[in-house]
């Protein structure tokens, strides 16, 4: 096959399948065993300096909040991070924990421009952003959970995404036409919260399930975090709701309101007085240290930090949740 | 009755929401084009089939998104999925027309969203790409919403994140992308724009009332093709205000 173009970007994070295969074969215990720590412990044991890291879903949407302050807590640095974040890649980018970047959107949707993101790229701090869409990030992982080295797609031709990303473009061999192929993307820790998690780490989501089946599969190490423990009975009860399986889990968290402020489909709605503060304080560097004083590095834990937020307010994001029809 | 007074938002927004087909999918961005996709399925489209790119298909659009994932995105919908279903659906050519807007905009319809400057060291790092890509890149038409200033609508973006017409007639198709899409429309603060499919260059179709011709030029940093024949918008209706204003953007996030 014809390399046609290829894209300039890095590819930070190189793969090998076999090393993969041989990684959830010798790594990944196919055993029932217990895996509920705490976000500390999860943090400290998976979580290391310069490693290759996503969250999912993003920033106000069933995203690891508490997963994402305790990486910050720990003084974890140097990560090179997948990047379609929100509020978690935001406090990341504050914290100045981030050194490479694979961008697809980091944002505040409706309040508009990430001024952390600014000033991390504009200041040099993050020393490398390479580019992808949405999709191409979503099949890069998808990819690699099907444990096959790339997959095609039409996506990104013509355009400096593509020039801008570690893509490349070929003739493809069955039509003549040209189709971009995306890397796999193997990450080295994953993070992803849920609705329910037995202790072994099976999980149910509710909602939309965003790219949390690819990365849960393309990833050497998965922290879960739940917003409720279930026991194995009810999971083994609806089986078809279980769309991670606890062998590819490492690490299950307990975190109720663990989206917090962000949203948890049919649990609790969005804290949008408390995304606004981020919003404000965000705008300049000395405001953004201010709230990662109070609300990360303040609360010693993911309990700590409820209690700073109070129930009143939790109580009122319960209220605002996504109701089922009776 | 006379005529309601209103904002350049409201009536973008109006303008936008007139161009939804009943019937058809659409796949909606973040932002401007949630207020118009309301708006439509509370007036001329009650059948669109919204698409928001992290699963959410065919929601009830009762409340405004503030998120594309969030759970109004899927509110009675008919399926809850995940970004590979969505995606791939347009991909694989079902979903009509996206709705999308961008910093920059070039004659050609290309978006840009990703810097302003030189991609390695920007004058202003921009959020990426998200979705836009993919919506540009599959859908069958897409529709841009945008500000309309000398800074937006430049002779040639800084960065191609969306692809519009690339460089003219056949670029789409040259560089692989999917046969018989591309930019259908621009509606900005100022005036309806469409393509003209000759040359794919961007053409004024319609102003919006109590703007000129010579404004429209003004404000757009390259030469706009102006046919003989210009039609100019219909300012909103009471009706179309009241929706907004009561309905939509209560809280006022946008208008």
């Amino acid at each position: 096959m014809q390399i046609l173009e290829s894209g300039q970007g890095e590819l930070i994070q190189p793969f090998d399948l076999d090393e993969f295969r041989e990684w959830n074969r010798t790594r990944k215990t196919r055993k029932l065993t217990d895996k509920v720590m705490t976000e500390q412990e999860a943090i400290a044991q998976f979580v290391y300096d310069g490693c290759y890291i996503g969250t999912e879903l993003y920033g106000t949407v069933r995203c690891p909040m508490s997963l994402a302050r305790e990486v910050i807590r720990q003084g974890r640095k140097n990560l090179r991070v997948c990047g379609q974040g929100v509020l978690e890649l935001d406090l990341w980018l504050a914290a100045g924990i981030v050194k490479k970047l694979d961008i697809t959107y980091i944002g505040l949707e409706v309040y508009g421009t990430s001024s952390c993101l600014r000033r991390a790229v504009e200041s040099g701090q993050v020393d490398t952003c390479v580019e992808w869409s949405n999709a191409s990030i979503s099949w890069r992982m998808k990819a690699a959970a099907m444990g096959v080295p790339f997959l095609p797609t039409r996506s990104m031709l013509g355009t400096d995404m593509l020039k801008y990303s570690a893509a490349k473009v070929v003739e493809d061999p069955f039509t003549g036409t040209k189709v971009a192929l995306l890397p796999a993307l193997i990450l080295d820790v994953a993070l992803i919260h849920v609705h329910r998690a037995d202790k072994y780490g099976n999980c149910q989501i509710e909602g939309i399930s965003g790219f949390a089946l690819e990365m849960a599969r393309a990833c050497k190490r998965l922290i879960v975090s739940a917003e409720e423990i279930v026991s194995t009975d009810e999971i083994r009860k609806y089986p078809d709701r279980t769309v991670i399986p606890y062998y590819l889990v490492d690490a299950v968290v307990h975190a109720p309101y663990g989206s917090h402020p962000g949203e948890m489909a049919y649990l609790y709605g969005r804290d949008e007085v408390g995304i606004k503060e981020w919003v404000e304080m965000s705008k300049t560097a000395e405001g953004a240290q201010a709230y990662l004083q109070k609300y990360v590095h303040g609360p010693k834990n993911h309990t700590e930090y409820l209690e700073l937020i109070g129930s009143d307010r939790l109580a009122r994001c319960v209220e605002l949740r996504e109701r089922r029809e009776a | 009755m006379n005529q309601a007074p209103y904002s350049k938002t409201e009536l973008m927004i109006c303008v936008a929401a007139r161009l939804f087909e009943d019937g058809t999918t659409c796949f909606i961005g973040t932002g401007i084009p949630m207020l118009a996709a309301m708006l439509a399925s509370k007036t001329t489209a009650p059948n669109i089939v919204p698409i928001f790119e992290f699963g959410g298909t065919g929601a009830i659009l009762e409340e405004l998104p503030l998120a594309v994932g969030e759970a109004r995105t899927f509110h009675k919908g008919v399926s809850a999925l995940g970004i590979c279903d969505t995606m791939e659906t347009a991909q694989r050519g079902f979903v009509d027309y996206g709705f999308l807007g961008g910093a920059q905009i070039d004659p050609y319809g290309n978006l840009n969203s990703v810097v302003i400057g030189d991609h390695d060291s920007p004058k202003a790092r921009l959020p990426g790409s998200g979705g836009g890509n993919d919506v540009g890149s599959h859908c069958w038409r897409t529709i841009a919403i945008m500000q309309h200033d000398v800074r937006r609508f430049v002779p040639k973006v800084d960065f191609i994140t969306t692809p519009g017409y690339l460089t003219g007639p056949g670029a789409r198709e040259a560089a692989g992308l999917p046969r018989g899409t591309g930019p259908m429309a621009v509606v900005s603060t100022l005036a309806l724009m469409d393509y003209d499919p000759e040359t794919c260059r961007m053409r004024l179709r319609a102003l919006h009332p109590d703007v000129s011709v010579d404004e429209v030029k003004a404000n757009t940093g390259f030469d706009l093709l102006i046919p003989e024949q210009v039609t100019v918008n219909a300012p909103p209706s009471n009706e179309e205000l009241r929706l907004l204003r009561e309905e939509i953007d209560r809280q006022r996030f946008y208008i």
